[in-house]
């Protein structure tokens, strides 16, 4: 499924020196820069045949609102309204006249190009910078008709990095568990679908109750919890061939599965007369290593992005509390002291910084603090919410939030939530049914 | 309000000073009455309402029976996995219960409330589940009979969102397996 060649060739280089407009992603969102995204031109044949195969009428337009979408949500951005546009799409890419989009105060300006050539897409796009009145950049890619979405996020990918100087995150997928039914007798399955939250796909039937799915950062693999004939355990699962199977051969619960950022290990904790220890599991070798070991509940354990370090919760203080070790299980050393209780701790692919859930007061928030518990940031407040997952670029964090029920009981859900580390642009992410336990993949393109 | 009108027609018939002494005792004791009133009003509803000790559920809503006078389920207090006094007789009437029935073999079904992270939910459902089965081997039952399977936060009982049913579901329920 996601075997496809995508051919990315720079037409020309830019030139990083002589861009005047650049993102400021280090506060928040006050000021999203002005961007117009110029519907991609096609020629007819094209149209034709495209419409033919994708049943869109006029893929250049949906390309181009991907890329829209994509840059809204990012929140750093403000796409202008079409309507506004003086110039038509095909002139635009040839040679963008400035003067008439600077009077639509748009900043920045990206146009393009859709050919139908040997039955396969090719896109090129141009980013220009509307006061400077230069090209910033310009990139084309051939791939297979059905991957236009991903053309649409891989453009996004390179406008956001080239404005901002950071990588994206925009072609990526999020899995998570679909829920239905109340909320006494839960059914849960496996669902995966883009960042965006299109081609939503179910990868399990609800037979069995499912939890806590992550991606490998290296592969198609998932690792996951499942319920199946009742002995919960930790599950590998091949996204691209279906294939399952247990992960160890534990005689009881295991859980909080994570992969290590190499994608050769899983860690997990493994429950055995009432205490939690971590373990990791070697899935070239088998080996079964135990990593903690203490009588009390250690688990939630995630790698640090260099695979040196581990953090977890545990409850060893008597509260459930954040802490971190070396990768070996030694020098283990407590990190959250602030008030209230601490857990699901994940360490932030940039490395710096541990996103967490914290319980304070009846109320649930979503924080960051340093891998040395310093510099505690709240970003969010709610009645129930937890688990966040980091986007590949460690600019945003995306979790699950519950509602209250009612004196009836009545009037819950759980939908998924994604906000910027700044705390600013907190979103509703849309998912077909409720939705829980969301992890970001890594970006599917390099 | 009739006693208070009764004691108004008590003050015009009697003026003299014994009289008035004599209302005082009535005012007093009507006085006492209505806060007698109250304070039985108010163990009404919390009777009603409360079910709980602490934040430990104490009432039976819930609780379905392995047989009779043996309760299938003990709760718990927040964040806690141990065994209050009324879990342990719960406890023990199982294991007489098993005693009896040497052919029976149970999980005990480990449960937390939605206040929690999922994962951490998951080890203290676990928790749970073995400090009853603890409790259950020291009464002589053996391990072979009892698995454990924790749940979590994942099957409520109580859907609602409010202490009452957050004391419900903190709870380890034995289930027959056979």
């Amino acid at each position: 499924m996601l075997r496809i060649l995508i051919i990315c060739f720079v037409i020309l280089l830019p030139n990083k020196l002589l861009a005047l407009i650049e993102v400021d992603i280090t506060r928040g969102n006050l000021n999203p820069l002005p961007i117009a995204v110029s519907p991609l031109s096609i020629d007819e044949n094209s149209r034709k045949n495209f419409e033919k195969i994708l049943n869109k009428k006029d893929i250049g337009s949906e390309i181009a609102k991907v890329v829209e979408n994509n840059l809204k949500t990012s929140g750093l951005f403000n796409p202008l309204n079409k309507d506004a546009f003086l110039q038509a799409p095909e002139i635009a890419n040839l040679k963008p006249r400035f003067e008439d989009w600077n009077l639509i105060k748009a900043q920045a300006l990206i146009t393009g190009k859709v050919n139908f050539v040997e039955e396969k897409l090719r896109v090129e796009f141009r980013l220009w910078d509307v006061l400077a009145g230069k090209e910033m950049m310009a990139l084309a890619f051939t791939t297979v008709p059905n991957n236009w979405r991903r053309v649409g996020h891989i453009i996004t990918d390179k406008v956001y990095e080239r404005l901002t100087g950071e990588k994206g995150y925009f072609d990526t997928r999020i899995i998570y568990v679909a829920e239905e039914g109340p909320k006494t007798r839960r059914i849960k399955k496996l669902a995966i679908m883009d960042q965006d939250g299109a081609n939503n796909k179910f990868l399990t039937l609800g037979n069995e109750l499912v939890l806590t799915p992550r991606f490998n950062p290296t592969s198609q693999m998932v690792t996951y919890l499942s319920y199946f004939k009742n002995l919960p355990r930790v599950y590998l699962l091949d996204i691209e061939t279906g294939m399952q199977e247990v992960v160890g051969d534990f005689p009881g619960m295991t859980f909080a599965p994570r992969f290590s950022p190499d994608g050769k290990k899983i860690i997990m904790s493994f429950a055995k007369d009432g205490n939690s220890d971590i373990y990791t599991m070697d899935l070239e070798n088998r080996i079964v290593e135990k990593i903690t070991n203490h009588p009390s509940i250690d688990t939630s354990p995630s790698y640090s992005p260099n695979g040196k370090y581990i953090c977890f919760n545990s409850d060893r203080s008597g509260y459930q509390q954040i802490y971190i070790m070396k990768s070996d299980g030694t020098g283990v050393k407590r990190i959250s002291f602030g008030k209230g209780l601490y857990g699901t701790p994940v360490w932030s692919p940039r490395g710096d910084l541990i996103a967490f859930t914290k319980l304070h007061k009846g109320k649930f928030y979503i924080g960051v603090m340093r891998t040395d518990g310093s510099g505690e940031r709240l970003l969010t407040e709610n009645f129930y919410q937890e688990a966040p997952s980091w986007s590949p670029n460690g600019r945003v964090l995306i979790f699950y939030r519950e509602t209250e029920t009612d004196d009836k009981g009545e009037g819950f859900s759980a939908k998924l939530w994604s906000i910027d580390l700044t705390g600013y642009n907190e979103r509703l992410v849309n998912t077909p049914t409720d939705a829980s336990d969301p992890s970001w993949s890594s970006l599917l393109s390099n | 309000m009739k006693l208070l009108f009764s004691c108004e027609k008590v003050i015009k018939r009697n003026i003299d000073q014994g009289a008035i002494m004599k209302l005082n005792k009535i005012l007093k004791n009507a006085f006492l009455i209505v806060v007698a009133c109250v304070a039985l009003s108010a163990c009404a509803t919390s009777k009603k309402s409360g079910q709980m000790q602490g934040d430990v559920y104490t009432g039976t809503d819930t609780v379905e029976y392995l047989a009779s006078g043996v309760p299938d389920r003990v709760f718990f207090a927040t964040n806690e996995s141990v065994l209050t006094t009324a879990s342990r007789e719960t406890l023990r009437k199982q294991a007489a219960w098993l005693r009896k029935n040497s052919n029976i073999t149970i999980v005990l079904e480990g449960h937390a409330d939605e206040r929690g992270t999922r994962e951490y939910n998951l080890a203290l459902g676990e928790r749970r589940a073995n400090a009853a089965k603890d409790y259950l081997m020291t009464y002589g039952i053996s391990s072979d009979r009892i698995s454990v399977l924790s749940y979590g936060k994942e099957r409520p009982v109580d859907s609602g969102s409010n202490p009452l049913a957050w004391s419900k579901n903190r709870r380890s329920v034995t289930v027959k397996a056979n």
